[in-house]
């Protein structure tokens, strides 16, 4: 096992997943809110923008904290 | 396409489950070369900090069946059932954490059946690595399928599709990294799981006006009955929808079927011995509890929120295909439906695929790590190289998910997988607890007591499912009850089976001679020097940890009475 010292971080392809979801999800919000989308209960809450903004903050930390070669 | 499909993706939805199953694999094969030695593909080289063996830990117990058939559960008996997450989970849990971890850990075997190896010999590691193996496909076949079922009434998918498409992500990644790919895709599973599924009960609160509010529609839409309490109303077999007594609850879910499971079942045992040392492995397995304890609110409160807002009754599954209404086992994707828009849908299907391959993956790497260690090695080829068992472990990853989906296609002629399921479990795992933990407790047990307390303890499980399916007037004698349903008879099976087992052990041992003291060291009580923590800081001592975690779970139970 040599090489597991380079391996990257299990916290990186989280952030990193969680980051770009968060981006589709605050997306998909941002245009439910101009267009809602029906049969949702609470839709007036608008879960996805608020939702999808904790993703991305989520994801982005983890994303710049654990990215590969950062001390 | 199902025209009677719960859910429509959009694209969104869709580009949520492709980048995952992108990812997945993307990892996968990243740690293809971090997984060469037997070392890192079946132990993950025993390098895990607590936090990632403690997610794994529970992760690869959150599986698709798990969450839905909960759920499911949820719906049928109310609260009841978060006694799976609490007395049948929580002090099994921290049992394995600070007594059993140390004697599995210092031993440094590669699995349980090759701890029964160590202390009892090659019969008793023989057997209980067969019927593991078999169970493990057993319940990877029935996870799937009922993953599959999942994704055709929500999605309208095929069942074929579901099946091979998910299967073969998960054989690919496993056989690729082994436990170390396993491990990772489980803590992104968690991480997804709990961020896809918070939303209901978070959202269901805000609908229901809060726990109160909660508890006022569900009595007022079931008057008369208790869907809402722990403790109250299992004074008698017929005061609860379960139709169970408080020692049911006591001893065969909070000992046989918990104990069971939690410390001697490899698939999640497993995780927690890829720790990198002793200590890490001990806190990784109470961080696991709390996680563990903290479940019920993604399940058990969906369950409680279906019985509150529905606008019509959920039904048994034949009834439902008869009726063409919604069954039991649709009280979470209902839900999901219920409350997450575009995007958030997407997010919520991805969990539960993240939770069926976490159960998947779990099966298969504990699978591969039992057949070529406990199996292939010591009764088929004794001697060959390193790279020879880490590519038999590859290639039998893959046979293992090919193996399951047979499985999964024969469970299709059961009209209830759960009960199936918790009836492999009981027959095959229950018995196991029993020998161990008379192996890691009382040095007197003899090896041939071990194995007859073993195989009696499996066949008495099997002798009592079968009496009852082919009279069930005997449900009276096994559950106590003619009221019990099938939930409580399996409790109640559970307890029996391990009573058999403790009985048969204890008594061929008095007749039989066991092995000498100094064979023993590092195996048993007594004979082992277990490492002290006390040179560290309280916050770093798993003692400590665990006695917080305890405290939690008393006062669940009291909040919850």
């Amino acid at each position: 096992m040599s090489e597991r010292g380079h391996l990257v971080s299990i916290w990186f392809f989280i952030g990193a997943l969680l980051a770009v979801y968060g981006v589709l999800i605050l997306g998909a919000g941002i245009y439910n809110f101009f267009s809602p989308a029906e049969g949702v209960v609470l839709g007036r809450l608008h879960a996805g923008i608020w939702w999808g903004a904790i993703l991305l903050l989520l994801g982005g930390f983890y994303t710049w904290r654990f990215f590969p070669g950062r001390p | 396409m199902n025209p009677t499909r719960l859910l429509t993706m959009g694209p969104v939805d869709l580009a949520i489950v492709i980048i995952y199953f992108a990812i997945v694999l993307a990892i996968g094969f990243y740690l293809k070369k971090y997984a060469r030695t037997g070392e890192d593909f079946f132990m993950a080289g025993r390098e895990m900090t607590a936090w990632v063996a403690g997610l794994s830990f529970i992760s690869a117990n959150l599986g698709s069946l798990e969450m839905m058939g909960y759920a499911a559960a949820t719906y049928q008996y109310g609260m009841l059932v978060a006694h799976a997450y609490w007395i049948a989970a929580i002090p099994a849990i921290l049992f394995l954490s600070i007594v059993m971890l140390p004697f599995y850990y210092i031993c440094k075997t590669h699995s349980v059946p090759g701890y029964l190896k160590l202390r009892f010999g090659e019969a008793t590691r023989g057997l209980s690595g067969i019927s593991f193996a078999v169970m493990t496909i057993l319940m990877s076949g029935i996870n799937m399928y009922s993953m599959a079922v999942v994704m055709k009434v929500i999605l309208g998918w095929d069942i074929n599709f579901s099946i091979w498409v998910s299967s073969l992500t998960v054989a690919l990644y496993v056989m690729a990294g082994g436990l170390l790919s396993a491990i990772f895709n489980e803590v992104l599973q968690f991480f997804l799981i709990w961020l896809g599924c918070l939303l209901i009960p978070i959202l269901g609160l805000i609908e229901t006006g809060g726990w109160s509010g909660l508890v006022a529609r569900i009595q007022q839409n079931f008057p008369g009955q208790d869907y809402i309490h722990l403790w109250r109303n299992v004074g008698s077999f017929t005061d609860n929808p379960m139709g169970i007594h408080w020692t049911g609850i006591v001893l065969g879910w909070g000992l046989a079927i918990s104990f069971g499971y939690w410390t001697t079942d490899f698939l999640v045992v497993q995780r927690v011995m890829a720790a990198k040392s002793l200590r890490a492995a001990q806190n990784g397995t109470i961080a696991g509890a709390f996680f563990k304890m903290m479940v019920p609110l993604i399940v058990i409160v969906p369950g409680l929120l279906a019985l509150a807002v529905l606008p019509f009754p959920l039904v048994g599954e034949s009834e439902a295909i008869a009726s063409g209404g919604h069954s039991y086992n649709e009280a979470l994707p209902l839900m999901l439906a219920r409350y997450c828009g575009p995007g958030l849908l997407g997010l919520g299907v991805t969990a539960l695929i993240a939770g069926f391959m976490s159960g998947m993956a779990g099966n298969v790497s504990a699978f591969a790590t039992v057949w070529t260690y406990d199996i292939y090695r010591p009764f088929i080829r004794k001697r060959a190289s390193d790279a020879h068992y880490v590519s038999m472990g590859r290639w039998c990853s893959l046979l293992g998910v090919f193996v399951s989906i047979g499985t999964a296609y024969l469970v299709m002629q059961f009209s209830s997988i759960i009960v199936y399921a918790q009836v492999i479990f009981i027959i095959f795992i229950v018995p196991l607890f029993g020998t161990v933990i008379f192996g890691m407790l009382w040095k007197r047990t003899s090896p041939a007591g071990a194995f007859w307390g073993l195989l009696a303890g499996i066949l008495s499980a099997l002798g009592l499912f079968l009496w009852v399916k082919y009279d069930p007037s005997a449900l009276k004698y096994i559950a106590f009850s003619e009221h019990a349903k099938d939930m409580s008879e399996n409790i109640y099976r559970a307890a029996w089976s391990l009573l058999v087992t403790v009985v048969v052990t204890v008594v061929v041992t008095w007749f039989t001679k066991p092995r000498e003291e100094k064979e023993l060291e590092g195996l048993v009580y007594g004979l082992t020097r277990i490492p002290s923590h006390e040179h560290y800081p309280l916050l770093q001592r798993p003692i400590f940890w665990a006695g917080v975690v305890g405290v939690l779970f008393i006062a669940v139970n009291v909040i919850f009475w």
